[in-house]
């Protein structure tokens, strides 16, 4: 089996995408869509202040008779393009585009003290620098922090090897009001019937988020499918599967998510600035569910003493909170 | 109660903190009789370890009294008198079942952070730093003892606490060193550092039938301790620690290597002060030097053992070294809780008396300066215990 292509051809069960007829053919994410634009603008921009450094200068309203410095910035602008249409992961080639980002605002501050500067075309730089500095730093951190947005949605997958067989932790999870134990933001789940059931969760900046959901698959001790019902504030769909580890070791349990946040990438951006990492949360939801099982608690820190008015150390935490 | 709270780089205070409680229903309490500073605190000492927060309590090496236990401990009560392991582990999932205890996957509640750096988290341990978990130490009067059923040994016998307290760390840390060499009759090991693990690792190595220990540091003290250990010494800034081995291994070089020094390693020459350089501007986070030595000094197909502690990317690592020789990489943090049987037992029967390595005693109210006089080497310090 090629491990690298089954990744993308998981099943694309009851998501947004599948029910509006466009199944997921889309391999690339939002994020690195987005990314690879950047990257072919850097090659195209590097490229220009290349060849033609003089009117690059005119048209930014810079100084004249910084050619070489300008070819200089064209080929790191060019360096790190190539870097990230050629990656298949460019975080870090995004990130250097971010340093790059860095030196230009220094070198177009440095040149409004400069005479022969025309102060209105660079001003006009400058803020074409600030924006693109800004997308940059939003790209390179939702690739760092891997998430990854398909048709406006974003899609989050995670998996653990818990110790117990698949008939308990299928009992467990299939009791909805379990899920706050270890689902760390979400605080309540009330069942209405044996289908749907209502939750309550803290999402970004602390606000409540409320919806209902109802249960699209459900087979024992294999799988548990659910959606949110048409008109929730966030549109969300996921499944949980438990498969029997190879060797007689437990159960592998896999989680796939996939939701759209109001305002689709922007949303997800914001929720990521506000420290609601969707990966890395639903990996330490898991890391819990599996303390819980294997345990019969959630370990914790919170509550001990320390030589400091704060009395833990959650806030190592709740940074994935 | 009292507790030694690091502060900052070289700035450990003892202040008054509340007195911990259950947490989880496998907790226990334990009220401290005896508590050690570990010579791998003293990476923490120097700030060479991210994720410190001032008023963390430290200290991973202690034992005493269980005053309280949570509703799920099943073989603890109160008034026993217990050792406590320094890795805190479940005893259920995977690892723990195999007894490889200190990577435990559900003890270190901040194991995202430990991911990121390692790839996957080692298990949570008392008083060293969020990364493994942010766990209060017990440096301290009082300690909440997590999974206490797994993580403790208990102490029915008359022994002193300085002949079992080194349970809890630097005698498994040295026998397990050890013991990784898998050594064979007629073997020789090397032993770089004779620090108390080094120590431990110079008696270990014979009680597990080494023909010949040869130890190598710089101090004097450490060295005379190892040679009463029954070690031949080599005081490295004053001849070539290389040269040497080969000429008493005629050329061959020692059967196995132990690098009992970890990340702060010295030597004399420049090469340190290449490491030291490329530490200062972050480039590279530990100093190798020990580890380079011991893999060229390897006989061909040996095994090097390092219970040194290594935190994040070494630079000029000789892999060529390892590949060609065929040399054996055996390492990880101590999984104490595995040794605690065979080791009383050895205790018991007097085959070794661990309380050997103790140079200083000291009050918990002293702790500060303990560090300082050990961080030092100062005043022939080896090992400090301190009591309440």
């Amino acid at each position: 089996m090629d491990l690298t292509t089954s990744r993308s051809t998981l099943r694309q069960l009851h998501t947004h995408a599948a029910r509006n007829g466009e199944p997921g053919t889309v391999t690339q994410t939002q994020e690195e869509r987005l990314a690879k634009g950047l990257g072919w603008f850097g090659i195209g921009l590097g490229l220009m202040e290349l060849v033609a450094p003089h009117q690059c200068a005119r048209m930014a309203g810079l100084p004249s008779g910084h050619r070489p410095l300008i070819r200089v910035m064209g080929l790191r602008e060019m360096a790190s393009g190539f870097g990230i249409v050629t990656q298949s992961t460019s975080a870090a080639a995004v990130w250097s585009r971010v340093v790059g980002d860095m030196v230009d605002l220094a070198c177009l501050s440095a040149a409004f003290l400069s005479r022969r500067a025309d102060r209105s075309r660079l001003t006009t730089t400058l803020a074409a620098v600030v924006g693109a500095t800004v997308l940059d730093v939003v790209t390179a951190q939702q690739l760092s922090r891997g998430v990854k947005t398909r048709n406006g949605a974003v899609r989050v997958t995670a998996s653990t090897v818990i110790d117990r067989s698949r008939e308990e932790l299928y009992r467990f999870w299939r009791e909805f009001s379990n899920l706050p134990r270890f689902m760390k933001h979400v605080r309540q789940v009330d069942i209405h019937d044996e289908q749907r059931s209502h939750w309550v969760a803290i999402g970004p900046a602390e606000a409540r988020i409320e919806w209902d959901a109802q249960i699209i698959e459900d087979l024992p001790d294999e799988i548990i499918a659910w959606r949110s019902i048409d008109g929730a504030v966030i549109d969300q769909a996921g499944t949980v599967r438990f498969e029997p580890a190879i060797g007689n070791r437990g159960t592998v349990v896999t989680v796939d998510m996939e939701y759209r946040l109001p305002l689709g990438t922007v949303g997800a951006a914001v929720a990521a600035w506000f420290g609601k990492d969707p990966s890395q949360t639903v990996k330490m939801d898991l890391r819990r569910f599996k303390q819980i099982m294997e345990t019969g608690d959630v370990i914790t820190t919170k509550g001990q003493p320390a030589g400091r008015e704060e009395s833990t150390s959650w806030k190592y935490d709740r940074a994935v909170r | 109660m009292k507790a030694n709270c690091w502060y900052g780089k070289r700035d450990m205070r003892v202040v008054d903190v509340p007195d911990p409680t259950i947490l989880n229903r496998h907790d226990a309490i334990v009220k401290v009789t005896s508590t050690a500073i570990c010579g791998s605190e003293l990476h923490l000492y120097n700030d060479f370890v991210p994720t410190m927060e001032q008023g963390d309590i430290m200290g991973h090496e202690f034992m005493g009294e269980i005053i309280e236990v949570g509703p799920a401990v099943k073989d603890r009560r109160v008034g026993d008198r217990v050792v406590v392991a320094f890795p805190i582990s479940c005893g259920h999932c995977f690892f723990c079942k195999k007894e490889l205890y200190s990577l435990c996957e559900n003890s270190n509640p901040n194991a995202w952070m430990a991911e990121k750096l390692f790839g996957h988290s080692p298990a949570g341990i008392y008083g060293y730093s969020h990364l493994t978990g942010g766990f209060a130490g017990g440096q301290a009067e009082y300690v909440r003892v997590p999974f206490v059923d797994v993580g403790t040994v208990k102490i029915e016998t008359g022994f002193t606490d300085e002949q079992v307290l080194f349970l809890s760390d630097i005698f498994p840390t040295g026998y397990m060193a050890a013991e990784q060499c898998n050594i064979q009759e007629g073997d020789t090991v090397a032993i770089w550092g004779c620090g108390p693990v080094g120590q431990f690792a110079i008696r270990s190595a014979f009680l597990l039938g080494a023909e010949r220990v040869i130890a190598i540091d710089r101090f004097p003290e450490r060295l005379h301790m190892a040679r009463d250990g029954g070690a031949d010494t080599i005081n490295y800034e004053e001849a070539d620690g290389y040269d040497l081995l080969m000429q008493v291994t005629g050329g061959r070089g020692p059967d196995s290597c132990i690098d009992a020094v970890g990340l702060e390693a010295h030597m004399p020459g420049p090469l340190y002060y290449y490491d030291r350089l490329k530490q200062a501007m972050m480039s590279e986070s530990d100093r190798p030097i020990a580890l380079r030595q011991a893999i060229m000094a390897c006989r061909n197909g040996g095994t090097v053992s390092v219970p040194g502690v290594y935190g994040g990317m070494i630079d000029k690592m000789p892999m060529g070294a390892v590949m060609n020789k065929a040399l054996t990489i055996k390492t990880g943090q101590t999984h104490a809780q595995h040794y605690f049987k065979p080791l009383l037992e050895r205790i018991g029967k007097g085959e070794i008396d661990p309380s050997f390595v103790v140079t200083h005693r000291m009050k918990l109210a002293d702790a500060p300066q303990g560090f300082d006089i050990f961080n030092r080497k100062e005043d022939g310090c080896i090992k400090i215990v301190m009591t309440p």
